[in-house]
């Protein structure tokens, strides 16, 4: 691809009279492997290539795509992009010319270039450490998947960029069975970055993570129900956040005003504890990136300030709207689809708590360490997430592990009920995908251990008297 | 001949040219399942468009044996230079993967025969034609209809129409070949409406099918969607306690799509199901019947084979509360010692497993408002949030938003709460089942009620 091709096609995508035109070129490799039943009994490989237009006018988006690369088939997905603005006059792009953006992921050897071997390699040592860790281990399987997305924006006020994605996913799951009793244990993590990412992070550490999990199940009781305090371990649980906060504060909810936090900017909608930002230049992070689908060149947003909400996170569309500039937040899963505003790497940042002193201030409530997901009704603010790993707090300590717990709240009531953060900030491991309109995107997520001062808690004990 | 029938073949002979190609290549065995695709999209919002998205798509994946040696690989890049990388590429990743001795094709004498295949009335021909301006059109006529049914309504998230084709063929070195083509319309409207305390209620309504003429009127479906908007205004938690819950069809059908992934001889074999070892036991109430039946005409998961070329058949999975089968395909029918059920569903990128197809909970014989009027005092529940539903255990605890039901009619609507119960013992505890069956999604299933569950409020 070069610029004279890009001012060819966008030229024809602007020939109806649209506003404004993009070209998203994109060529992805995915490979994963299974490693089950102490066989590598799974390897797949999947090549992905197109090309999207986009045509703007007014708050009309034409969108098409082509999977081949001929002219041809360029130029008539241009055009069928073109039509939203059917009955105008052809506008002329600005030459298109290279800018270039960060490097937030240098990888010396992308995953996909090393010998599958030495994957395999890896899941092997997964495998046995977990078989050996106890007899009452009973299942093991464990995968990894890398991927290599490369993409090329050009866009009709003269911009292109260019970057290459890599990325890596390892996972164990485990299953512990003692009598009649069966649970499941996991653990996992990535990011953009090569295989030395098990230099830190074993995989016999992951095996152990998803061991330990799944004998603490086995242990389980029922959870409580009802309203109580909880604590948020570090980490992880910044999926609260992504969920409770993140979604809503995505500027196309907030340009519709279909969003809680609309028309909200400068109110408190957080204890002043709270800081929240959106930042896509974490070194190695599943959720950073160096230019976004649209070509921008994404930053570090605050959302939140010491509970003030300072703004929303931006695409091309919604900053045009907001009379601001694009921060780097127009993402899409693929050239087949359209970009519009999404998290990076979303963080509470940490505060001055011990995390001894967090647990040792709870007399009853629990104790969520591990999740497995959330969703949000963005009109309300309306937020369910899951835990995989809980514990109930009695008396200032973690004491019996739960089962299947949900936190259920509001996304602004919740923020301000925090009335404790630590001093322990740590961002996820990299397992996090975000789904919205049938689009997925990686993300990042982190916080520190966050007290939140009564949130209801679904488990099925519905305590007495 | 047609051009839907042209297509077909050229799709069959992409994927047979690619069998053989690998087969020289040194493949004992292999799989192509080839895949073209066209669709609309439009979105309006506020009365005006702001989405019309058009493309087609040919893709294709391919799966290879060597010995007992399995890879899988999958391209959208079809030209020649694309071809020889799928192809050479399956042949290096399967001399990676490891002897899996379940692995392997099903018996030829398994495999179906063209004149064997029922039609099952699945493609509209006149849906490709719908034009950008009348999707637009009925779109636009869905989201007035939902501002016009009351001045509550204020804002919208937007009304979509898509129309979508798709045709699928299957080729495999053991002898078959096959195509598959099915279309698609749908159309949906979302408006929102604000409630008190700043908070804003959204809600949908939808409609689907294979058939243009069998979809919805967009007047009615955009009436039905503000009705369910405004009915949530002024919803409020509960307190925590144990009462019956009455699961509306959408709701209940999200019930049914838990059960359908514990009944697979995937999750079976991998000990990651709730299910394990209870073939035979009684796993629902003795009011539940289930059936997965891929031969249903013009239903979302009708299909003439399975993904491996087996001819489609009706599976009774549960009768009179009791598990009867497993959905298998050929190796998890190998690994747990049985037949395959022919349930297997290739993916896209070439991979099989085993997946219910219409997977459906028999109508009852009352009507939902007879069911609610039987209910005293319960949760009759809409909508669901969340992923809390544990296989291997399973636990299950979600969201759950709806009304209150107080001496036998639907009172304030609910939300902020969660419901809470084992699924094994929510399925033993359904004591009620409605006769309001649709079949517009592949898993489908009327209202029903479970005697108690745990509901967490405040």
């Amino acid at each position: 691809m070069d610029a004279d091709l890009a001012d060819r096609l966008l030229r024809i995508a602007l020939d109806k009279g649209g506003d404004y035109a993009d070209l998203f070129f994109e060529y992805s490799v995915n490979g994963s492997y299974v490693y089950d039943e102490q066989i590598l009994k799974s390897v797949r490989r999947a090549v992905s290539m197109g090309l999207g237009v986009r045509v703007m006018k007014g708050d009309a988006t034409g969108y098409a795509y082509c999977e081949d690369f001929s002219f041809e088939a360029m130029s008539r997905a241009a055009q069928t992009a073109a039509q939203i603005a059917a009955g105008g006059r052809p506008i002329h792009p600005i030459e298109v010319s290279a800018r270039k953006g960060p490097e937030r992921y240098p990888v010396a050897v992308e995953s996909l270039d090393v010998d599958g071997e030495a994957k395999k390699a890896i899941l092997e040592r997964a495998d046995r450490a977990a078989r050996a860790a106890d007899p009452r281990i009973v299942r093991v399987d464990a995968s990894f998947a890398e991927s290599s997305r490369k993409i090329l924006i050009a866009n009709s006020l003269g911009h292109m960029a260019r970057d290459r994605q890599p990325m890596i996913r390892f996972g164990i799951r485990v299953i512990a069975e003692d009598g009649g009793n069966r649970q499941s244990g996991s653990s996992g993590g990535g990011g953009r970055m090569g295989l030395e990412y098990f230099d830190e992070k074993t995989p016999e550490w992951h095996a152990e993570q998803a061991v330990q999990q799944a004998l603490v199940m086995l242990d389980a009781r029922e959870a409580p129900a009802g309203e109580m305090d909880v604590v948020l371990a570090p980490g992880d649980s910044g999926i609260l956040l992504h969920e409770a906060v993140g979604h809503g504060l995505e500027a196309d909810f907030n340009r519709k005003k279909t969003s809680n936090y609309s028309d909200r900017v400068g109110e408190q909608v957080a204890s002043v504890l709270c800081t929240v930002v959106d930042d896509a230049s974490l070194r190695g992070s599943r959720g950073s990136i160096n230019v976004d689908d649209e070509g921008q060149l994404p930053t570090r947003s605050v959302l939140i300030e010491h509970g003030i909400l300072r703004g929303y996170m931006q695409d091309r569309h919604s900053a045009d709207f907001f009379g601001t500039t694009p921060d780097g937040h127009g993402r899409r899963q693929s050239f087949r689809s359209h970009p519009m505003p999404r998290m990076t790497n979303t963080m509470l940042l940490g505060g001055e708590d011990a995390p001894e002193d967090i647990i040792r201030s709870v007399s009853r409530g629990v104790y969520a360490k591990r999740f497995g997901g959330g969703q949000v009704d963005i009109s309300n603010g309306d937020f369910v997430f899951s835990l995989t790993e809980g514990y109930l707090i009695e008396d200032g300590k973690i004491t019996a592990p739960l089962k299947g717990v949900n936190l259920i709240g509001n996304g602004p009531e919740a923020m301000r009920k925090v009335v404790m953060l630590g001093h322990d900030f740590e961002v996820s491991d990299g397992i996090w995908t975000c789904g919205k309109e049938g689009q997925s995107v990686p993300v990042g997520v982190g916080c520190p251990t966050i007290k939140i001062a009564s949130m209801t808690v679904g488990g099925t004990q519905v305590a007495s008297g | 001949m047609s051009g839907r029938e042209e297509e077909a073949d050229a799709l069959v002979e992409l994927g047979r040219s690619v069998v053989e190609r690998a087969i020289d290549a040194g493949a004992d065995v292999a799989e192509a399942g080839a895949h073209s695709g066209s669709h609309l999209s439009v979105k309006v919002r506020m009365r005006e468009p702001e989405l019309v998205e058009q493309a087609g798509s040919r893709a294709l994946g391919l799966r290879v044996m060597v010995g007992q040696r399995v890879a899988a690989t999958y391209t959208s890049d079809l030209s020649e230079t694309g071809l020889r990388t799928l192809i050479e590429d399956a042949m290096e990743l399967a001399r990676l993967s490891e002897v899996d001795e379940f692995a392997g094709p099903p018996d030829p004498s398994a495999l179906s025969q063209p004149s064997e295949w029922e039609d099952l009335d699945t493609f509209d021909e006149g849906i490709s034609r719908i034009s950008a301006e009348e999707a637009l059109e009925r779109a636009l006529i869905g989201e007035r209809a939902a501002f016009d049914f009351d001045p509550r309504i204020t804002n919208s998230e937007g009304a979509s129409f898509t129309r979508a084709r798709g045709m699928s063929a299957l080729v495999t070195s053991g002898g078959f070949a096959g195509s598959d083509i099915g279309t698609y319309a749908s159309i949906v409207v979302n408006p929102v409406a604000d409630d008190e305390g700043g908070k804003k209620r959204s809600g949908y309504h939808w409609s689907a099918a294979r058939h243009y003429a069998d979809l919805e009127d967009s007047q009615s479906v955009g009436e039905e969607a503000a009705r369910r908007t405004i009915a949530q205004l002024g919803a409020k938690k509960l307190p925590t306690q144990e009462l019956p819950v009455i699961f509306d069809k959408d709701a209940a059908r999200s019930i049914l799509g838990l059960f359908a992934g514990c009944i697979l001889g995937s999750s079976i074999w991998r000990k990651s199901s709730y299910l394990v070892d209870r073939a035979g036991t009684r796993v629902a109430s003795d009011l539940v019947e289930i059936v997965d039946d891929p031969l249903l005409r013009s239903a979302p998961g009708s299909r003439a084979f399975d993904g491996e070329g087996l001819l489609s058949r009706r599976n009774v999975v549960v009768e009179g509360g009791m598990l009867k089968t497993y959905l298998l395909d050929t190796y998890s029918a190998r690994k747990l010692g049985s037949e395959s059920t022919a349930s297997a569903s290739r993916s896209p990128s070439g991979g099989i497993s085993p997946a219910s197809s219409n997977l459906v909970l028999k109508a009852g014989s009352q009507s939902r408002d007879e069911l609610i009027a039987d209910t005293p005092h319960g949760l009759y529940v809409t909508s669901m949030m969340g992923f809390g539903f544990n296989g291997v255990t399973g636990d299950f605890s979600r969201g759950a938003s709806g009304f209150l039901i107080r001496n036998g009619a639907l009172d304030h609507p609910v939300s902020e709460v969660t419901i809470s119960l084992n699924l094994d013992q929510l399925l033993q505890r359904i004591d009620g089942v409605a006769d309001d069956l649709d079949h517009r999604t592949a898993i489908a299933s009327p209202t029903f009620r479970v005697s108690s569950m745990t509901l967490a409020g405040s």
